[in-house]
This record gives C-alpha cells, structure tokens and sequence, in this order.
C-alpha cells in the first residue's frame, strides 16, 4: 500500500502540488489523470523518489519513504517496477539482456534460474520471439511490453506506469492496458499509473485520482466516474459530444442492470474529496 | 550571460562525492569497467596512432628546418624532438584531441540516457547511477589515457624517425644517437602525470556536462560541444600549472 499524506512540491515560486493525499492499496489498479501540467507527472516522480517533496509524506506500507536515508530508499526502490513513456530500454542491450539487467544486478539465483525466469517475463508479455532483438528493431507497443518485463522480473510489490499507451493505437494500447491489469491482480501489485487515455480510465481504473492545478479535484472509481457531477472532471473525461453521448449510453445501461442504486446512494453520500 | 563558476563546481565535487559507494554487484561494475577500457582505449587508438605519426613527422622536419648550424650536430634534431614529444605533444596534443573523441562520446551517450530516462529507470531499480555509470569512465580514462599517451609517444618518435629518413634530413642512425642523448627519465614522469590530469579531466567534465542535460537532443549536442570546450580550457590551463610546478 502506497499512502500520500499532505505532500506539496515546488519550482522556485511556483507550487506544483498543494498538498495531496490519498491511498493506493495493492491489487488495485491506481491512476492519476488530468490535463497536461496539472501535476501529476511530478507527483508520480515525488512518489518513486526521482524528486524529493517539499513537505508531507510519502509512506510505503507504512514507511516514511521521504525520511528514509539513501540506503533504506534502495531496498524499497528494489520493490519498485517503473514503465516508463519511453521505455526507456538501454540501447546497446537485446530486449533478453534488458530483462536480465536487474536480476544480474540484484537477482542471487544461478545463471541458468535467471534465463528462465527471463523467458517467463518475455513469454508472460508475449515476446519470447524478440528476445535477440536491440531496442531499435522493435515496435513502440513491443518496446512498452518489454519495459513491463523489465519492471516485473523481480517481482515488485508496486508497479508504476507513466503513461504507458502514448504513442500507441488503440488496440495495442488495449492490450498493454490488458496486461497491466492482469499483472496487478495475478501478483496482487499495487500499480500507479500515469495517464491521458481515456480508454485506460474507463476499463482500468479501480482507483482513479483526478488532479487539477495541482491539487487532487476528485476521487473514485471508473465506474463512480459515469455519475459523477463533477463539472470540471466532466469536462476532462467527456472531452467531445460523442464521449458526453457515450456516458449518457453508459448511465442508461446502469441504470437497466439496477446498479443506478448503489450509484446513488454514493452520490448522495457526497463525492470522496 | 551569467557566471556560474561556483554553481558548477559545487554541482561537480557533488558528483563526485557521489560516485563513492558501495557497488550493488561488483560483477556488473566490473563489466562496465571493461567496457569503457574498450571503448576508450581500442576505440581511439586509430585517431592516435594517425596524428602520433605525423606530429612526429611534422616535429622532425620543423626542427631540421630550423637548426641550420653547421656547428650543431644532426642527432641534436632528434633530441628535440624526443624531448618535444614525450614533454608537450604526447600527453598535451594528444589528450586535446581525446577530448574531442572520448569526451564528446562521453557526453552525449550520458546526455541521451539522461533525456530517454534510462538514468531514471537506472535510479528506480536502486542503483547508484553515479558509481555505475560515472566511476567506471573515470577509472577506465585514468587507465587508457595514459597508455595512449604511451603509445603516441613511442610512435611520434618513430614517425619522427621514419620522415628524417624519408626526407634525407638525417639518418636513422643519427637519429637513434639523437635519442639517447641526455635523457631524462623525469620527463617521462613529467607525461604520466600530465597525461593522469588530462584523463581525469576529460572523462570527469564530459561526464557532468552529460549527466546533468536537461531538454531534448539540441541539449545533448550543446553538452557534447561544452564538455569538450571546457575540458580542452581546463586542459590547457593544467598544463601551465603543471609545467611551472614540475619542471
């Protein structure tokens, strides 16, 4: 379980997150959406510890990650697995020597233990085919599995993704969403993902954390998120009149299946803030 | 344009202090020792040998040029230009020139890995990006650069040789005669330690231009062109200190 508290950042005069809070429990897919330079960038890479928070904390099942010295960081950090936007795969390694970096790193097993436990990562994202391949041979979406390899070899009990489907069509960016998912529930990770896609939030997003200008604006799941009155969360998600015509299709069915109820009542309850 | 002497130079000792801690696997630092010893030694020892040939060549033919007494023996050319070679051009012309080659190379492979995140992925997985991707530059230069300053000794004299020869300036066994000729061991000392200075500087600047880019590749580019400036300034500088504190 991953818990904010209060955490603030800023660039010299100017305050990037005001103080947010919240809980990403494991088994759960997490994300934080919102338009571009709302901060959630920054706070993904004040979470992982590439930034370091101007007040308020950061606590890994009840750790104080921000008040760790660099030697404790480096035992959570080697519970962490991070997809990046890029991939950001080294260069100069095959897609088999990528994968295998962290455990000749950190791994203690024999050779032959870590190869296979390579295959099973590259044969559990479906490129056992592309092992011998450099970065540069491969496709975007086979660069994203391979940095999902990557990120789970050692089996991490958090999995962060920033913006794991840019730069991807919609079907590759379903698969790779298929996957993380999966991933999460089979190994009960707590995943954090960084998004835009709209696609991902509505099929993924057990735990959704909408941030705007800084501060988180809204909270709930992907199934709140149809009910929700929220008018500036309204305006990101349901973007265009066909997205808005979407929800309504969407509220309708609900609505026939009777889980209108239980929207209701979380409705009235009051929106999670 | 502001002067940030100070701001880089507490951001490089910084940098440095950071490389010190204990490797998480010393088999995967070693390895990357190794590679860089590769990539810099047997990586620029072409641009090496080429230009050791010729500055030898060159040296030899400017100082028979010049000493046109018939009171000065021929070997005495050859005595130059040992003494010019093993004393300025080995270590100084051909340390400048590394610059260019290991340290732009330096520099902008940090700088990409910078922009594409590998450093972050690197720093996420728990690992001391510093120590394993900075100290085994240093280490691996410290190393090479010394033995190519060795080497580009060795064959500046033997290209001295060989266009004395060619050009009918002196033979080679006046030239060999020319060579044993009041030598001084010291100035040999005197390169090691220059081309020692001159190693630290080119892998240690080039690597903190590199690691600190921020941007995209026009910033690479520009950290690839400074490290090599600063570092041919640097170089230069450190080899007056060192020419009026040694000799």
């Amino acid at each position: 379980m991953i818990e904010l508290q209060d955490i603030r950042k800023g660039f010299g005069e100017k305050e990037i997150l005001k103080g947010v809070s919240t809980i990403m429990e494991p088994g759960k897919v997490n994300l934080i959406i919102g338009s571009s330079g709302s901060g959630k960038t920054v706070m993904m890479k004040c979470i992982v510890g590439l930034m370091s928070v101007d007040s308020g904390k950061v606590l890994y099942d009840n750790q104080d990650f921000t008040a760790m010295d660099e030697k404790e960081k480096k035992t959570v950090r080697q519970e962490i697995g991070m997809l990046f936007q890029g991939s950001a795969l080294f260069d100069s390694m095959t897609v088999e020597q990528n994968v295998m970096f962290p455990l000749d790193m950190f791994g203690t097993g024999t050779q032959k233990e870590k190869k296979a436990r390579v295959e099973e990562c590259l044969e559990r994202v479906q490129l056992k085919e592309a092992a011998k391949k450099f970065p540069a041979e491969i496709s975007g979406g086979m660069k994203k599995r391979v940095g999902i390899a990557r990120a789970i070899v050692l089996n991490p009990k958090y999995l962060f993704c920033d913006e794991p489907n840019s730069g991807l069509d919609p079907q590759t960016s379903l698969l790779i969403d298929k996957l993380i998912t999966e991933l999460t529930k089979e190994y009960n990770i707590t995943t954090v993902i960084n998004t835009h896609d709209m696609n991902t939030v509505m099929e993924s997003g057990d735990h959704i954390v909408y941030m705007y200008q800084g501060q988180k604006q809204w909270e709930g799941s992907n199934k709140d998120i149809v009910f929700s009155k929220d008018q500036k969360l309204n305006d990101f998600i349901f973007a265009s009149e066909f997205l808005r015509e979407a929800k309504e299709m969407r509220q309708l069915e609900m609505f026939k299946d009777g889980n209108w109820r239980e929207q209701l009542k979380k409705e009235q309850g009051g929106e999670r803030k | 344009m502001e002067f940030k002497f100070f701001y880089h130079f507490g951001n490089f000792l910084l940098m440095l202090k950071g490389m010190f801690s204990r490797p998480e696997n010393m088999k995967m630092y070693w390895k990357q020792f190794m590679q860089q010893c590769v990539d810099i030694g047997v990586g620029s020892f072409g641009i090496v040998f080429i230009i050791s040939l010729f500055m030898g060549g060159v040296t030899t033919l400017q100082t028979a040029y010049q000493l046109v007494s018939p009171i000065i023996p021929k070997s005495t050319i050859a005595q130059v230009v040992r003494d010019t070679i093993i004393l300025e051009f080995a270590p100084t012309l051909t340390c400048i020139v590394l610059a260019g080659v290991v340290g732009s190379k330096i520099a902008s492979e940090l700088g990409n890995m910078r922009i594409s995140e590998q450093i972050d992925a690197l720093e996420i997985m728990g690992i001391n990006t510093k120590g394993y991707l900075i100290a085994p530059k240093i280490m691996a230069a410290l190393l090479m650069i010394p033995v190519l300053v060795a080497i580009a000794g060795f064959l500046g004299i033997y290209g001295g040789k060989a266009a004395g020869e060619l050009s009918g300036v002196l033979s080679g066994e006046q030239f060999m005669q020319g060579l044993r000729q009041e030598f001084k061991a010291y100035n040999v000392f005197f390169a090691m330690a220059k081309s020692y200075t001159f190693g630290f500087i080119i892998a240690s600047v080039s690597a903190y231009y590199g690691y600190n880019v921020t941007g995209g590749a026009l910033e690479i580019g520009k950290a690839s062109t400074t490290s090599v400036v600063v570092s041919c300034v640097l170089i230069l500088f450190m080899d007056y200190a060192l020419t009026a504190i040694l000799l």
